[in-house]
This record gives structure tokens, C-alpha cells and sequence, in this order.
């Protein structure tokens, strides 16, 4: 009865974290495991200090043998959105979705609305370039001042989450003093886009999201 | 010779057909234009969306996931503020007591209503950092440790010194380094 009183007191004291994955790796089961789940989203100052770089990553936990044959989905958009005004609405957007092995972007540019339902922004500023191969040097074009890459990476992110897996299910009670890397060796499917940050609008902070949408 | 005729038209009526019904682009009908570009028409819908990094999967509770996923973040901060922050109490000891705050400052309700509002800040003036000691929230770098950082701000207290065995996984980099130039991340395993 007691060991009972425990594991309650530990799920309770955890139950919010209880189905943490990763950064946002198989966050939820209505995009886990399908075409349009985001593993990651970074925005930061480019090696040109004067321009930004948005990254999208899908369909993580990607096996090196698995790679190969892991494809971004045409039904499938992946969508940088801008705030430049500070209400956590979209005034920019840029689309990134896949045709014939190519990846093309429009943007940036005001979506038709802001929101979950969106239309291809096709009269907005387009790159494209064609998706790195599996093996293959990284394909990189440059566009109507965007320059451009998808194709398969290695995951950036890194966490423990082996033993955060652990500490959640109570079977342990502190990090090791050297943890380990539970995404290790393993791939997503990159989508990177770098332009100038007077592009963007502003006045010094922006907020970003991305979100995958599907036809 | 009309036998021939008919069937050839036949098969040619069977090919059309099974063509056009595994082809949406249906360019083999002579009424319709052969189009001079990718066809991108259409409405899409949100399936998944992201800001920071692991709020979805840390904060929201299992029946929401999928709600949260598709919920504008301009409507997030009215929908789960309070649930984060009740999240946040539940999760860590940190703020087990009235008037607890984290290190940037923020009681457990202050810091749910940030977090709520899933949006990745990012500066346009200052370097890139998710959290440098100084520097909060200016992006998100490749290489910034973010789960420490999260973890510190979840479980380290007013100073980052509470409960030090839970506040870093002490995985503190990449498997494999960075690149200094586009497209930054690195070459698949």
C-alpha cells in the first residue's frame, strides 16, 4: 500500500511530462510518426551577420539505413511564419513544399490569412533548388535573395532523453554526471532558408513559429 | 479491320482512364491545358507547429496535444497559461512554495503565460542566443544547449542551484559539429 502511495506521488509529480519525447519529436499522436511532424525549429543570425536563417526539421529519428528512402511529402507545406508587430499574428510568411524533387519557397510574403488554413503564396518571390540526395553533396541555390536548401541532415538537437525517460517513470532520480545522447546517429529531413533581415520587418525582435500543413 | 479498330480505340479508352484515375493532374485530357508549372493548388491545414523547443511535449497534458498543435499562438495565452503554470508547480519543487520564481525572475504563473504562447523570439540587432547568462530569447542557435536551459528555468530556483541533479542532462553538445556556413547543419549519418 505504501510503495502504491509512492509511485502515485512520483506519476502525479510528473504526470505533466509524462509522453515528453524531445524537442518536439513525435510531440502528439495526431503528426506522430507521419510526413508533417516537426522535429525542430531554429532562427538565428546568419554567418552574414546581416541576414537571418530559419531551419524546419520533419520526420525525425531517422536510422542511417532508413534515410535513404525517407522523402518530404507534396501534400505537405512547410510554413515559416513572422510576427513583426508583436500581437502573435502572422504579418509574413514563408512557404517551403516539395514538387518533383524539388523545394520551393515563396516568400516572404502576407498569407492570404493568417491561421490554420492557408493557400501557395505562388505570385510571391519563389527559389527553389533541388533536394540533396541521400549521400550527395548539399544542393544550395540562391533566388530573389533567398538562398535555399532540403534534403536529409544530421538532427542538431541532443538531450538525454533515455534518462529523462527514466526519471519520469520513477526508475531514476538525477541526470548522470555524463549523460548520453539519445539522438545520436540518428537523421531528419532539413528544410533551411537564409535571408536579409530587412526583408523581415520590424523593429529589432520578431516572433517565429513554423508549422507543417497538409492538403 | 473495324474489329482492330474498335479495340484499339478500346485499349486507348481503358489506358486513358487508368491514367487519369491515378494521376490528379489529369493532363491527359485534351480540354485541359497542359499546365506550365507545378500545380500548387489548394488549402492547407495545420497539422503540427512549434516555437520553443519541447512545450507541446513537456506542457500540455496528453488530451490536448493535438489541440494545442493547431491553435494559432495568438490564442494560446488565454487557452493554457493556467495550465502550464499548475504544470509547472506539479513538475518541480522549484516552485512548491508561494513566491517561488525561476532565475529570470517569473513566479510559476508569470512563466506559464510566457510559455504558453508557443513563439520563438528572435532579435534582428543582437547575436543569437536561447539563453547565454546575460541574453534571453534572442533565437535559437544550432548548437544552444536548450533542454539545460529549460530544465534550469523548470527545476533550478531562484539562482539555478535547486535540485542540481534534475536541472541538466549534462549532454551539452551536438554528435557532430556545426558549420560556420549555409546550410549550417551537418551531413547525415
Amino acid at each position: 500500500m505504501k510503495k502504491l502511495q509512492k509511485i502515485w506521488g512520483v506519476a502525479a509529480l510528473f504526470a505533466v511530462g509524462i509522453g515528453i519525447v524531445a524537442a518536439d519529436h513525435i510531440d502528439a499522436p495526431g503528426v506522430q510518426g507521419t510526413t508533417a511532424d516537426i522535429t525542430d525549429f531554429y532562427a538565428f543570425q546568419g554567418e552574414n551577420t546581416s541576414n537571418m536563417v530559419f531551419v524546419a526539421n520533419v520526420q525525425g529519428l531517422l536510422s542511417p539505413s532508413a534515410t535513404g528512402a525517407a522523402a518530404f511529402d507534396e501534400n505537405v507545406m512547410i510554413e515559416f511564419n513572422i510576427d513583426n508587430t508583436g500581437d502573435n499574428v502572422e504579418d509574413l510568411v514563408i512557404q517551403a513544399i516539395p514538387r518533383d524533387g524539388k523545394m520551393y519557397f515563396f516568400g516572404p510574403v502576407a498569407p492570404s490569412a493568417p491561421g490554420v488554413s492557408s493557400m501557395v503564396m505562388e505570385s510571391a518571390p519563389m527559389a527553389s533548388v533541388d533536394i540533396t540526395a541521400y549521400g550527395s553533396q548539399a544542393e544550395v541555390a540562391t533566388e530573389n535573395g533567398m538562398t535555399v536548401f532540403a534534403g536529409p541532415r544530421d538532427d542538431p538537437f541532443f538531450f538525454d532523453f533515455g534518462k529523462y525517460t527514466e526519471i519520469i517513470g520513477g526508475t531514476a532520480t538525477a541526470f548522470d554526471a555524463v549523460g548520453t545522447d539519445t539522438f545520436a546517429g540518428s537523421n531528419v529531413l532539413s528544410v533551411v532558408v537564409e535571408l536579409p533581415k530587412s526583408v523581415l520587418g520590424g523593429s529589432g525582435t520578431l516572433n517565429t513559429w513554423v508549422e507543417a500543413k497538409r492538403k | 479491320m473495324k474489329k482492330i479498330l474498335r479495340n484499339i480505340m478500346g485499349i486507348a479508352l481503358v489506358g486513358a482512364l487508368a491514367l487519369t484515375s491515378c494521376d490528379n493532374d489529369d493532363d491527359m485530357s485534351p480540354v485541359t491545358p497542359t499546365p506550365t508549372g507545378p500545380d500548387f493548388s489548394g488549402v492547407y491545414m495545420t497539422a503540427d507547429q512549434m516555437g520553443r523547443p519541447a512545450i507541446n511535449t513537456v506542457f500540455v497534458s496528453s488530451s490536448m496535444k493535438d489541440e494545442f498543435n493547431v491553435t494559432p499562438p495568438s490564442q494560446q495565452g488565454a487557452k493554457y497559461a493556467s495550465a502550464f503554470a499548475a504544470g509547472l508547480m506539479g513538475l518541480s519543487p522549484a516552485y512548491a512554495n508561494a513566491g517561488d520564481k525561476n532565475a529570470l525572475g517569473l513566479d510559476a504563473a508569470t512563466f506559464g503565460s510566457v510559455l504558453a504562447t508557443d513563439v520563438l523570439t528572435v532579435s534582428t540587432t543582437a547575436p543569437t542566443t536561447f539563453y547565454d547568462g546575460t541574453n534571453v530569447l534572442t533565437g535559437r542557435n544550432l548548437a544552444d544547449d536548450v533542454i539545460t536551459v529549460e530544465l534550469l528555468l523548470i527545476f533550478g530556483g531562484e539562482d539555478f542551484t535547486e535540485n542540481p541533479t534534475l536541472s541538466d542532462d549534462n549532454v551539452s553538445s551536438n554528435d557532430k559539429d556545426f558549420s560556420t556556413s549555409f546550410p549550417y547543419l551537418a551531413t547525415p549519418w
